[in-house]
């Protein structure tokens, strides 16, 4: 096995035992990025020497002896979103094309305090906004099994790079399923926390109240052990859950007893692909050779989730992105008659079509006249949601879903109907708008070579369940094993 | 029925958001802000009068920070990504 | 044809925290260094969160108290959008449908002859965050604005009247017992040159028509009035102007859209502001980065057991207890809290509640004013002051002695006055009163043998005449009582 292909874990055994340095696996990941990032196009920017100081700065560490962080060592991509000081944050925005942060995000901080090196920032739709990293100002994505296909979004070059052996980590947001989503078209493991289990401080505002940052791993032990790290209160942050923060790794092979997994007979039959159906189908029969009792679930305003959501992030969002008027930071319009014309100017020119489509239809639910027909009504119809989901886990312990009603999509094959892209979030959303944690992790293959993911939810705070949910099932099966040519 | 949103609207409502559009995105957005918005239509079929709206996530309150000085930027660094100031202050073109 | 003028006013009020309402950042006035107190989340950076300052809320609570308001027992935080560059998220976080505190009163005295007072209602008062401060080109050559966000998330609380204010008197009235009351409760310095306290005040007129009907004029917002001179000022040249404009147009209420004037103190008037390009639509909606705040009843009853007796309670009690006047009682709680215990210190030890007020409004109050000096700082401490006051009830000095103890205690003591030393100077200035009737008895004797004519003059009725006598007496003998000279002469001559 190459070292490209290891998990984080054992390249940390590898490590500790002296048979690897970080530094080799620091140049290692380069080597791969500068070879092969041109066609995959994960990355926005490589902190090349800030990551090869990093790295031997840890060996030097672990040579003296001195106590070493969590990660030491190990590579980590972050998503475009997530502030870092001194480095470059675009969002993947002509509007934040030179902007540089004066501070790091809360989880910057911690991953440096636990000794990681972080390699690069990676694509993603711009501002997060999308299902396809098309809507980055800079470039594509592709996904790493078909360079035709979307690695998904918006996180997708935070998918690819691990999928592709850029890093063995690497970190996302999710505000509708921009975690799990990549992470099933690459075929690799994704989780979105409970929200207000990782801090927010620093992460590049989307939708606040659905916004959650969460780990792409190759599989669920290392999404496991990075969660130790960025989980935690954050008192930068007033929605940073005060929860004590279990060491997920430490049970994680201790099998779930009387496991009940929840599902939904007739999900969406509409518009869901044979070969997802099948694999998700085949998921439950993994649960129930393992001793699961699968019991069926009613989730019954599932189908207006993606309404709900598609009034809830945009509103958020109109409001979270005012700030980028060319006042401050980011870019100004060159050309302008006075200062509104400025404003406008400058967010025309900067923001790309689905950032102005999401700005305009969230001012559009919040304006006078229709606050209370679209966004109050989307607030109420989110409670619904969540009771569902609180109904649910009365009699269940996790529930399993497709991740997406479709493998990876072709590139190009939905830019040009926003709608179809947004209907495609339909078994995501619902655990953003719920707050619930979810994961998405190897299942099977189409018939084409691309992957298809397994979404498990648990109630709130039970990432642990989750993750140990997870990790029965990648135990009987190899999909996570399977790494792109 | 025409799903299209009106073009007043999508005026108005690029004039409340502050952004500047040409004709084709003005027409583009019509249609396609008018189709997601027919879409959305689907929530009237629900009964919502009794229950709470629900703005966040994870319900919490209380939330507080004690009333204790932190550092603030140095003034170079709060300028720093400004498109232009005059070393002291953002410069913006003279307010109306 | 005859007029109301109704007026509702939108104080703003800086609380007096270390830090801003959701950062760290330092709230002192700090013009001469713009942009030094700012960091991501009051520069509004990407990424940036806001967490709510306890202590500000702390002080809302206690101001919605003093102003009599209910505390609801929950509160969130909403989001007021507008563009604007000294608003760096566009966004001002502030409360809209669920205010901290609500439906309160604050009393005022609206006749000083008749002593009428009047409770205006408030509908309420909530926290925000303040904006920074653009400084525009005064050259008018369109030169680019500067934008400082120094001030950029400072605590305010907005109190909004009900439109209960019938006169521009009325309107600083009620200003200045705000102002008083908030100094008073320790929750804003109001320092009106700094910003701390800014006022919005929406008049019109209810026109009274022959036929009996009443018209609404329409409405009017005055925006930026921060001095009580320019709340008067505005108000009655707006007044003025919406009578002259009735009178032309006959435009009501429902024919024009509220407008927003600007005052302008140079010119005296009020100035159209250029409209904003779209009405007002602030799309409030909840903050999502904020989580609501819940009040406990046993948490209102702790805030409201800090909160010291208001200025109107004490003034009420000063009157009763002391027996003051409403004048010398409202002098004494116009100077703020500490002037007030000081009096009542002193009151109390002195155990002549008039005496003590003549004294400290006007030789306290004039040694203060001369000295640029605060009452804490005062050299004469309540019990010194009390014991010379003793020593005049007791009939041991005069009143004029008094003060001269009063003046040696303050220019020539090295440290700070004791009361020893009172009767010291006492002594060394012979300013004892003359108890020894002899002695005086014979100066009198003395005086009338010398002013014959003044005896006669005395006694073919003519009063005045003792007061001549009466001053030379004085020159003769220090200390003597003048009223007992008084009686003494007027016994040797009758």
């Amino acid at each position: 096995m190459s070292t490209m292909s290891m998990t984080a874990s054992k390249l940390l055994a590898k490590m500790s035992s002296g048979e690897i340095s970080s530094e080799e696996i620091t140049s290692a990941c380069l080597n791969e990025i500068s070879r092969r990032d041109a066609s995959i196009n994960a990355f926005l920017s490589v902190q090349q020497e800030a990551a090869l100081e990093k790295a031997r700065e840890v060996d030097q560490k672990r040579k003296a002896g001195k106590p070493l962080g969590k990660l030491a060592g190990i590579p980590i991509a972050l998503k475009d979103n997530i502030c870092t000081e001194g480095v470059n944050t675009t969002c993947a925005s002509k509007m934040l094309e030179h902007f540089v942060p004066p501070y790091d995000a809360h989880i910057v901080e911690r991953l440096k305090a636990a000794d990681a090196v972080l390699i690069g920032k990676t694509n993603q739709d711009e501002f997060a906004m999308g299902s396809s990293t098309e809507n980055s100002a800079f470039k594509t994505t592709t996904n790493p099994w078909n360079n035709t296909c979307a690695a998904g979004g918006s996180s997708g070059g935070s998918a690819a790079a691990v999928a592709a052996g850029f890093a063995p980590l690497a970190l996302g947001s999710d505000t509708g399923g921009s975690i799990r989503q990549p992470a099933s078209f690459c075929g690799v493991v994704g989780l979105k926390p409970t929200y207000g289990r990782v801090s927010r401080y620093g992460l590049i505002a989307f939708a606040s109240s659905l916004d959650q940052i969460g780990p792409f791993a190759r599989d669920v032990t290392d999404a496991a052990l990075i969660m130790e790290t960025i989980a935690g209160k954050d008192h930068r942050d007033t929605t940073s859950l005060d929860a004590a923060v279990p060491e997920f790794t430490s049970k994680l092979e201790q099998p779930l007893e009387n496991l009940k997994v929840g599902y939904v007979e007739h999900l969406q039959e509409e518009g869901l692909h044979e070969e997802v159906k099948e694999a998700t189908l085949r998921a439950l029969d993994v649960y129930k050779s393992l001793g699961a009792e699968l019991v069926p679930i009613e989730l019954p305003h599932a189908k207006y989730c993606v309404a709900t959501y598609y009034i809830i992030a945009p509103s958020e969002a109109s409001s979270n992105l005012a700030r980028y008027d060319g006042v401050h930071y980011g870019y100004r319009a060159k050309d302008f008659e006075n200062m509104i014309d400025m404003y406008a100017a400058s967010r025309g020119e900067a923001f790309g079509d689905e950032v102005k489509r999401r700005i305009m239809l969230g001012t559009y639910a919040l304006s006078s006249g229709y606050y209370d027909a679209y966004y109050l009504k989307a607030l109420k119809v989110r409670r619904l949601i969540r009771n569902d989901f609180e109904q649910a886990f009365q009699s269940v312990d996790i529930i399993a879903s497709p991740v997406t009603p479709t493998p990876a999509f072709t590139i190009g094959e939905l830019v040009d109907d926003p709608l179809a892209m947004y209907l495609a979030d339909i078994f995501t959303t619902s655990a953003n708008l719920s707050g619930i944690p979810g994961i998405s992790i190897p299942a099977g293959f189409s018939q084409n070579n691309l992957p298809i993911g397994l979404q498990l939810l648990a109630p709130p705070l039970e990432e642990e369940r989750l993750l140990r949910a997870a990790r029965m099932f990648e135990r009987e099966t190899e999909w996570h094993l399977k790494h792109p040519k | 029925m025409s799903t299209q949103l009106p073009e007043d609207d999508v005026l108005k409502v690029a004039s409340l958001s502050r952004l500047k559009l040409s004709e084709t995105e003005v027409n583009a957005l019509g249609k396609q802000m008018g189709s997601v918005l027919k879409y959305i239509a689907m929530l009237d079929e629900l009964d919502t009068e009794s229950i709470e709206p629900m703005a966040h996530a994870i319900e919490i309150s209380n939330v507080f920070r004690e009333d204790q000085l932190q550092e603030s930027l140095p003034r170079d660094k709060a300028l720093s990504n400004a498109p232009q100031t005059d070393g002291n202050y953002f410069l913006v073109p003279a307010i109306l | 044809m005859d007029y109301t003028v109704i007026i509702g006013l939108e104080v703003h009020v800086q609380l007096q925290t270390n830090t801003k309402l959701f950062c760290g950042c330092s709230t002192k006035f700090n013009p001469d260094h713009p942009n030094t107190q700012t960091c991501p989340v009051c520069l509004g950076l990407p990424g940036a969160l806001p967490v709510l300052n306890r202590e500000a809320f702390h002080l809302g609570m206690k101001t919605g108290m003093a102003i009599n308001c209910e505390i609801p027992s929950f509160t969130k935080w909403d989001r007021k959008q507008y563009y604007y560059p000294d608003l760096p998220k566009a966004y001002q976080i502030s409360q809209f449908d669920l205010p901290m505190s609500q439906n309160g009163w604050l009393e005022i005295e609206i006749d000083p002859e008749t002593r009428q007072k009047k409770k205006v209602g408030i509908i309420r008062a909530h926290l925000e965050e303040d904006a920074g401060k653009n400084s525009h080109d005064e050259s008018g050559r369109g030169q680019d604005s500067k934008v400082d966000l120094n001030r950029c998330g400072t605590p305010l609380i907005e109190i909004v009247s009900e439109p209960d204010l019938r006169s521009a008197q009325e309107a600083r009235t009620y200003l200045e017992e705000l102002k008083l009351l908030l100094t008073y409760i320790d929750v804003s310095d109001c320092n009106m040159q700094e910003g701390s306290l800014r006022c919005d005040a929406n008049v019109n007129l209810h026109v009274h028509k022959e036929n009996g009907e009443t018209i609404p004029t329409p409405i009017v917002e005055i925006k930026n009035l921060n001095s009580f001179r320019g709340v008067e000022q505005a108000i009655e040249y707006e007044v003025q102007r919406q009578w002259n404009e009735w009178q032309e147009t006959g435009l009501s209420l429902k024919d024009v859209p509220k407008e927003t004037r600007g005052w302008d103190a140079d010119r005296g008037v009020t100035l159209e502001q250029r409209g904003k390009e779209d009405a007002a639509d602030y799309r409030y909606f909840p903050d999502p980065d904020l989580a609501p705040v819940t009040v406990t009843n046993a948490e209102r009853e702790r805030v409201f057991k800090e909160l010291c007796e208001r200025p109107a309670e004490r003034r009420a009690r000063l009157e009763e207890r002391y027996q003051l006047s409403v004048y010398d009682a409202a002098v004494i709680i116009d100077q703020g809290v500490d002037f007030a215990d000081y009096f009542e210190a002193v009151a109390e030890s002195s155990e002549n509640g008039k005496q003590a007020a003549n004294w400290i409004t006007q030789d306290v109050l004039r040694e203060l004013k001369e000295r640029e000096m605060e009452i804490a700082e005062f050299p004469i401490k309540p019990d010194v002051l009390a014991a010379i006051l003793q020593k005049v009830k007791a009939n041991e000095i005069t009143n004029n002695s008094a003060r001269t103890v009063f003046q040696e205690l303050l220019n020539n003591s090295k440290d700070v006055p004791r009361i020893e030393q009172i009767q010291q100077i006492i002594e060394e200035k012979g300013l004892g009163i003359v108890s020894d009737t002899g002695e005086l008895d014979a100066i009198i004797q003395a005086v009338v043998d010398k002013n014959a004519k003044a005896v006669a003059d005395f006694q073919s009725g003519k009063q005045a005449a003792v007061g001549a006598l009466i001053g030379q007496v004085m020159r003769d003998i220090k200390g003597a009582d003048p009223k007992m000279v008084r009686q003494l002469l007027i016994e040797k001559m009758s």
